[in-house]
C-alpha cells in the first residue's frame, strides 16, 4: 500500500506538466473499481464525462494556460449539489434520475479551477441522518472497517476521501454532516463560516445552518478547497459579501501564542479514548506555543434539542416542494391532494418523513412559540456562550464525536440516540462559526479518532492554522491515513 | 421554567401527516408517535425554559438590504424543464383533479 | 341598502408590480407570453435553488407605502406555508409581522380618509388552467398549470374596515388604482390581473355596533364586479340575520355570471400556513436616504392633482363644488395637466377644465397623446372669442384624431375665419334694429334679454359669431 498523492501534489504536478490528469485520474478510477462494491460511497461514479474533464485539463497544460488551482485533482461530489444533466439524487427515490438544469455555484467553481468531478456520493437521505444509512440506495460502509458506518450525511464523501476514490470531496455539514464522518473516516472535514460558501444549487435540508465545505486527507488539501470554493456569490442572499479568508498563504504560520479553549461540555460523556486523544491535541499545540485552558460554554448542552427544533422546521418546508408536480417521483392517484400524499409516502423514507413531521408540528398553530420560537432564542445563547468564551480564546478544541464508527445497526432502531452523535458539531452551526475535524489517532481497534477544533465567525485562517499543528504532530498512521492506491 | 406543551398524541401525529401530505400506515403511526414523543420529551428543555427578553436569531450572520438590479436573464430551455416533468400537456404542467381552490 | 342596516368592509388588494423581472429572480415578469417561458430553477421552486431580492420591486413598494402615507419600515420575509400546483415550493414567500409599509391613509375625492393596514411585498403563484367545458375548478378532470406568473412581485394592500356602502368601496378600488397607476408601481390592468381584489363584509344593526361576523370575497376582477359582490353578500346577510340564523364566517367567491357569491371554505377549515422567517432570505432595512430617493422620483398623487385644479379654481365658492366631478375626471383620466397647462397661459380655468373634462375625456387616449401647445393654443382662441364654443369643439374634434396639429389651421380650413370686429358690429347693430322693444328693456336693465339678440346673430351667421363677442358689443352700446 502506498499513501494515495494529495490533491496539492496532483495539482502541482499537472500544472508543471510532470503528470498527466488523465493519468490521475485512470489511478483513481483503478482505485474505485478495486474497492467500490464493499464500500458503496459513490450512488454515480462520473466516469466518461470525467475522461474529458481531464482531457480538458491536459489540452490547456499543453496549450500553455493555467489550468487552475486543482487541476487534474479528482472529486467527488455529494449527491445534493447540483450537476447541470447529471442525476442529483439526495440518495432519494423522489428524484430518483432527476437531472438537474443547472450546475450548484461550488460545482462551477471547482470546474473552473480544473478538478475533475469523478460522481457523486452516497448520503443519508437529504441529509437527514448520522450514519449513511437512511440513503435509498443502501448504506456506505466505512473503509477503515466494512462493518461500521462511515458516519453521516456526507459518509459517501468521507468513505471516497479515506478509501483514496479522490484526493477531495465536497459534503454538507447541517449539524455535523462533513466533521462527524471525517473523523469517523479518518480524513479532514471542515464546515465553513455560514455564508462564507455559496448554497446556491445545494438541495436544502436546513437553509440556515446548511453550508458546503471540503473532506481532505490534508489540512493543505482542505485549505486549497476551501479557497477555492469560498467567497461571495450573488445568487446566494446568505452569502457574505466581504473578503473570504485566504487560508492556504497561513498554514505554516503556527500557534504561537494563541489560547486554546479545551470545551468541557465537548469532553462530558465521550468514549475515555476519545477524551484522550483531545487531550493529547492540546498537549501538542502547547507544546507548539498555544496557551492552553479548560473553558466551558454551558449553553452548548441545550444545542442538541434547540438544532431538532430548528432543522426539522426548516427541512419540513424545504421539502415541500417534493409533491410530484414539476420533477422527480409521482406516483398517480385521482386528485392533487391524494397524488401528492402517494408520492410523498411512496418516495420518502423514514427518517425524511420523521423529520417532516416534528418540523410541521413544531411550527404548527399552537406550538410555535413553545418550539420553534424557543429554540431561535436559545441559539442567541449559544452565540452568546461562543462569544464569551472567544473573548479569552483564539480556538475551542474538543472531540468531533463521542464515538468512533459504530456497527451498521447499531442506531438505526432508536431516533434520539444517532441524533446524540451530533452532540459536539451542531453547536457550531447553530452559532454559523467555522469548525475542523483532524484525524488524531485511532482507538484500540484501530478506528479513527477526530479532534474538532472550533473558532470565531469569519476565524477560517486561525482555525487551519491550529489544525496544521494537530495534524503534524497526530500519530502516525492518522493525519495522513487512510488512502491507498 | 415554564410548563411544556402536553405530550404529542396519536391523533395529533395523524393531523400533522396531513399538514405534511404523508399517508401514515397505522402501524408507522403508532412508531412514529412513540418515536416523536422521545424527540419531544428531550427538547422540553429548551421548550420548558424561560427566555423572555432573549432575541430570537433566525440568522446567525447578520447581513441587511441583499439585492439584485431588475435586469433580466435568460430562464431555461422550456423543453428542457417540461422533460423532467411526470406528466404534461399543452406545453403545460398536468396534474390531476384539483378537490378546491388555493387555500 | 336594506333599512336598518349598516355595512363595513374592508378591502385586500393584490397589485402586480411593474417590473422587469421577477420578485427573487432574473425571470422576465411579462404577461401573456408563451407557457413555462419565463421560467427558471427559482420560479420553478427546482432542489438547490435560492431566492434574490429584486432591488426595483422594493422601491416600487416603498413608492407605493410613500403614496398612501406609509410608514416605511425594517421589514423581512416569512413562508406560508400550503400545497397548492401552482405555488411551486409550496410555500409562498411573503411579508407577515413585518411588513414594509403600515399605518397610512388614502383620501377619497370627496375628502373621506381610508385607513391603511398594511401594504406588503409578497410573490405571485403560477397559473392554473382547468381541462373541461366550464374552465372552472369543479368539474374539470384535469388542471394544467404555467409557471410564468410564478414569482411575479406584488404588493397586498389591506384597508382598514372604514368603508360603509358598495359606491365607496368602488371609489376606493378606482382611487387605489389610480395612485398605483399613478407611483408607476402598476398598469392598473385589472382584466389582466394586474390588480385584484379581496373584500371583507359584514353588517351590523346600527353604526356604534360592534362589527358583525365577516365572510371574505374573493375573485373580484373589477370595480363594477366589486361593487355588485358587495350589494349581494350584504343583501345575503341581511337576510340570513333577518330570519334569525347566524352569518358564518367564510370565504366565498364571486360568481361574476351567476351574480352571486358561494362558499369556497368555511373558518373552520382555515389552514395552518406554519409560518416562520424566510432562511433564505435577509432583512431589508431602507435608510432615510433611500427612502428619501424613492419619495423624489414619485410625481404628484390624485389627490394632490385633485387639490391643484381646486386651488386654480379659485377658494371654496360655488365654482368649485359644481366642478367636483369635472375635476376628478380629468384627474382620473390623467388630462390634469392639460387644464394646468392651459390656464398658465392664461386660458380660464373653468374653460380649460369643461372643455377636458367633458370633450377631450370622450377620446381620453388621444388627449392623453395630444400636444399641449397646440390645446392651449386652441383654447386661447376660444377665450378670445376668435372662434365660438360650437367651432372650437369641432377643431378640438381634429386634433385629437390627429394627434396635434395647427389649431388655426384646421379653423381655416374648416371656413371658421372669426367674424371681424366690423363685420360683428354690423350683425348686432342689425339685430338691434330688428327688434326695438326688446333693445329698449335690455337698455333698461334687464340682462336676459341679451339672449334675444345673440339668438339672432347666431343664426345670422349660422353659429360663427362669438357669443361673448356679442354680449361685450351689447354692452358697449348700451354704454
Ligand atoms: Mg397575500
Ligand atoms: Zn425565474
Amino acid at each position: 500500500m502506498t499513501a494515495a498523492p494529495t490533491a496539492t501534489e496532483v495539482a502541482s504536478a499537472v500544472r508543471s506538466g510532470t503528470v498527466r490528469a488523465a493519468t490521475v485520474l485512470e489511478g483513481h478510477l483503478a482505485a474505485i473499481d478495486a474497492a467500490e462494491a464493499g464500500i458503496h460511497a459513490f450512488n454515480l461514479v462520473t466516469r466518461e464525462q470525467a475522461r474529458s474533464d481531464a482531457a480538458a485539463v491536459d489540452a490547456a497544460v499543453d496549450a500553455g494556460h493555467d489550468p487552475g488551482l486543482l487541476a487534474g485533482v479528482p472529486v467527488a461530489l455529494k449527491d445534493n449539489l447540483c450537476t447541470r444533466g447529471v442525476p442529483t439524487t439526495c440518495s432519494s427515490a423522489i428524484l430518483a434520475g432527476w437531472r438537474p438544469p443547472y450546475d450548484a455555484t461550488v460545482v462551477t467553481r471547482l470546474r473552473r479551477a480544473g478538478a475533475v468531478v469523478v460522481g457523486k456520493t452516497n448520503m443519508d437521505e437529504f441529509a437527514m441522518g448520522s450514519s449513511t444509512e437512511t440513503s435509498a440506495t443502501g448504506p456506505t460502509r466505512n473503509p477503515h472497517d466494512l462493518d461500521r458506518v462511515p458516519g453521516g450525511s456526507s459518509g459517501g464523501s468521507a468513505a471516497a476521501v479515506a478509501a483514496g476514490f479522490a484526493p477531495i470531496a465536497l459534503g454538507s455539514d447541517t449539524g455535523g454532516s462533513i466533521r462527524q464522518p471525517a473523523a469517523l473516516c479518518g480524513v479532514v472535514g471542515m464546515k465553513p463560516t455560514y455564508g462564507t460558501v455559496s448554497r446556491y444549487g445545494l438541495v436544502a435540508f436546513a437553509s440556515s445552518l446548511d453550508q458546503v465545505g471540503p473532506f481532505a486527507r490534508s489540512v493543505a488539501d482542505a485549505a486549497l478547497c476551501f479557497d477555492v470554493i469560498g467567497g461571495h456569490d450573488e445568487a446566494d442572499s446568505t452569502s457574505l459579501n466581504r473578503p473570504t479568508p485566504r487560508v492556504l498563504s497561513v498554514l505554516d504560520d503556527g500557534v504561537e501564542g494563541m489560547t486554546v479553549g479545551v470545551l468541557a461540555e465537548f469532553l462530558d460523556g465521550a468514549d475515555p479514548v476519545v477524551v484522550a486523544r483531545a487531550r493529547a491535541a492540546a498537549e501538542a499545540l502547547a507544546a507548539a506555543g498555544a496557551r492552553v485552558e479548560e473553558v466551558s460554554v454551558p449553553e452548548v448542552a441545550l444545542a442538541l434539542s434547540a438544532y431538532y427544533l430548528i432543522a426539522p422546521a426548516e427541512a419540513s418546508s424545504n421539502l415541500a416542494r417534493y409533491d410530484g408536480v414539476r420533477f422527480g417521483l409521482r406516483v398517480d392517484a385521482d386528485d392533487t391532494v391524494a397524488m401528492n400524499t402517494a408520492t410523498r409516502s411512496a418516495g420518502f423514507g423514514a427518517e425524511v418523513k420523521r423529520r417532516v413531521m416534528l418540523g410541521t408540528y413544531a411550527l404548527s398553530a399552537g406550538y410555535m412559540d413553545a418550539y420553534y420560537g424557543k429554540a431561535l432564542r436559545v441559539r442567541t445563547l449559544i452565540i452568546e456562550g461562543f462569544a464569551r468564551a472567544y473573548q479569552r480564546c483564539d480556538v475551542l478544541l474538543g472531540p468531533t464525536t463521542p464515538t468512533t464508527a459504530f456497527p451498521l445497526g447499531a442506531k438505526v432502531g432508536d431516533p434520539l440516540s444517532m441524533y446524540l452523535s451530533d452532540v459536539c458539531t451542531i453547536p457550531t452551526n447553530l452559532a454559523g462559526h467555522p469548525a475542523i475535524s483532524v484525524p488524531f489517532g485511532t482507538d484500540d481497534a484501530g478506528l479513527p479518532v477526530g479532534v474538532q477544533l472550533l473558532a470565531p465567525a469569519l476565524a477560517e485562517s486561525t482555525l487551519f492554522r491550529a489544525a496544521a499543528v494537530v495534524e503534524a504532530a497526530a500519530p502516525d498512521g492518522s493525519g495522513r491515513g487512510g488512502g491507498t492506491t | 421554567m415554564t410548563d411544556g406543551p402536553a405530550r404529542i398524541t396519536r391523533d395529533e401525529v395523524a393531523h400533522v401527516a396531513r399538514l405534511a401530505r404523508l399517508h401514515l400506515t397505522d402501524a408507522e403511526l403508532e412508531l412514529f408517535t412513540g418515536q416523536l414523543a422521545v424527540i419531544l420529551d428531550h427538547a422540553a428543555d429548551v421548550a420548558t425554559l424561560d427566555l423572555e427578553g432573549v432575541a430570537p436569531t433566525a440568522h446567525a450572520m447578520a447581513v441587511t438590504n441583499v439585492l439584485r438590479s431588475d435586469t433580466p436573464r435568460p430562464g431555461l430551455d422550456r423543453d428542457e424543464v417540461l422533460a423532467a416533468a411526470p406528466d404534461v400537456e399543452d406545453h403545460r404542467f398536468r396534474v390531476p383533479k384539483l378537490l378546491g381552490e388555493a387555500p | 341598502m336594506t333599512d336598518g342596516w349598516h355595512l363595513v368592509i374592508g378591502l385586500e388588494v393584490h397589485c402586480e408590480l411593474r417590473t422587469e423581472t421577477k420578485l427573487f429572480c432574473g425571470c422576465r415578469n411579462m404577461f401573456g407570453d408563451e407557457p413555462n417561458t419565463n421560467v427558471c430553477p427559482v420560479c420553478l421552486g427546482l432542489p438547490g435553488s435560492l431566492p434574490v431580492l429584486n432591488q426595483r420591486a422594493v422601491e416600487l413598494a416603498m413608492a407605493i407605502g410613500t403614496a398612501l402615507h406609509c410608514d416605511i419600515r425594517p421589514s423581512t420575509f416569512h413562508r406560508k406555508n400550503y400545497f397548492y400546483p401552482d405555488q411551486a415550493k409550496d410555500y409562498q414567500i411573503s411579508q407577515y409581522d413585518e411588513p414594509i409599509n403600515v399605518d397610512g391613509w388614502l383620501e377619497l375625492p370627496d375628502g373621506f380618509r381610508v385607513r391603511i393596514e398594511r401594504a406588503h411585498m409578497e410573490e405571485d403563484t403560477g397559473k392554473t388552467t382547468h381541462a373541461g367545458a366550464s374552465g372552472r375548478i369543479h368539474g374539470a378532470d384535469y388542471s394544467l398549470v404555467d409557471y410564468n406568473r410564478s414569482g411575479v412581485p406584488l404588493v397586498e394592500i389591506v384597508s382598514a374596515p372604514d368603508l360603509r356602502d358598495a359606491a365607496q368601496a368602488r371609489a376606493y378600488a378606482t382611487e387605489l388604482r389610480a395612485i398605483l397607476v399613478a407611483s408607476g408601481a402598476s398598469d392598473g390592468k385589472m382584466e389582466e390581473g394586474s390588480m385584484r381584489v379581496d373584500a371583507n363584509v359584514s353588517v351590523r344593526r346600527s353604526p356604534d355596533a360592534p362589527f358583525g361576523t365577516r365572510c371574505e370575497i374573493k375573485n373580484l376582477n373589477s370595480v363594477r364586479s366589486l361593487g355588485r359582490a358587495i350589494e349581494y353578500e350584504a343583501e345575503r346577510q341581511i337576510t340570513l340575520l333577518e330570519a334569525g340564523e347566524a352569518v358564518e364566517q367564510q370565504t366565498r367567491h364571486w360568481d361574476e355570471t351567476a351574480g352571486r357569491t358561494e362558499t369556497l371554505r368555511s373558518k373552520e377549515e382555515a389552514y395552518d400556513y406554519r409560518y416562520f422567517r424566510e432562511p433564505d432570505l435577509v432583512p431589508v432595512v431602507p435608510d432615510p436616504e433611500w427612502k428619501a430617493a424613492v419619495a423624489d422620483t414619485l410625481g404628484l398623487m390624485p389627490a394632490q392633482r385633485r387639490a391643484r385644479l381646486t386651488e386654480l379654481l379659485g377658494q371654496g365658492t360655488d365654482a368649485v363644488d359644481g366642478r367636483r366631478d369635472q375635476v376628478a375626471t380629468v384627474v382620473d383620466l390623467g388630462l390634469d395637466d392639460l387644464v394646468v397647462e392651459a390656464a398658465a397661459a392664461g386660458v380660464p380655468v373653468t374653460l380649460a377644465l369643461a372643455r377636458t373634462a367633458n370633450e377631450a375625456a370622450t377620446d381620453a387616449e388621444a388627449a392623453r397623446r395630444l400636444d399641449l401647445g397646440a390645446y392651449v393654443a386652441l383654447l386661447t382662441m376660444e377665450a378670445a372669442g376668435s372662434l365660438s364654443a360650437t367651432q372650437s369643439k369641432a377643431v378640438l374634434g381634429e386634433l385629437l384624431a390627429a394627434g396635434g396639429g395647427d389649431p388655426a389651421v384646421i379653423a381655416r380650413a374648416k371656413g371658421f375665419e372669426a367674424m371681424s370686429t366690423d363685420s360683428l358690429t354690423a350683425t348686432v347693430a342689425e339685430a338691434v334694429a330688428a327688434e326695438p322693444d326688446a333693445w329698449a328693456r335690455y337698455r333698461d336693465g334687464e340682462d336676459k334679454l341679451a339672449q334675444v339678440f345673440v339668438g339672432r346673430v347666431m343664426k345670422a351667421t349660422r353659429g360663427q359669431a362669438n357669443g361673448k363677442a356679442v354680449v361685450a358689443e351689447l354692452q358697449r352700446l348700451r354704454g
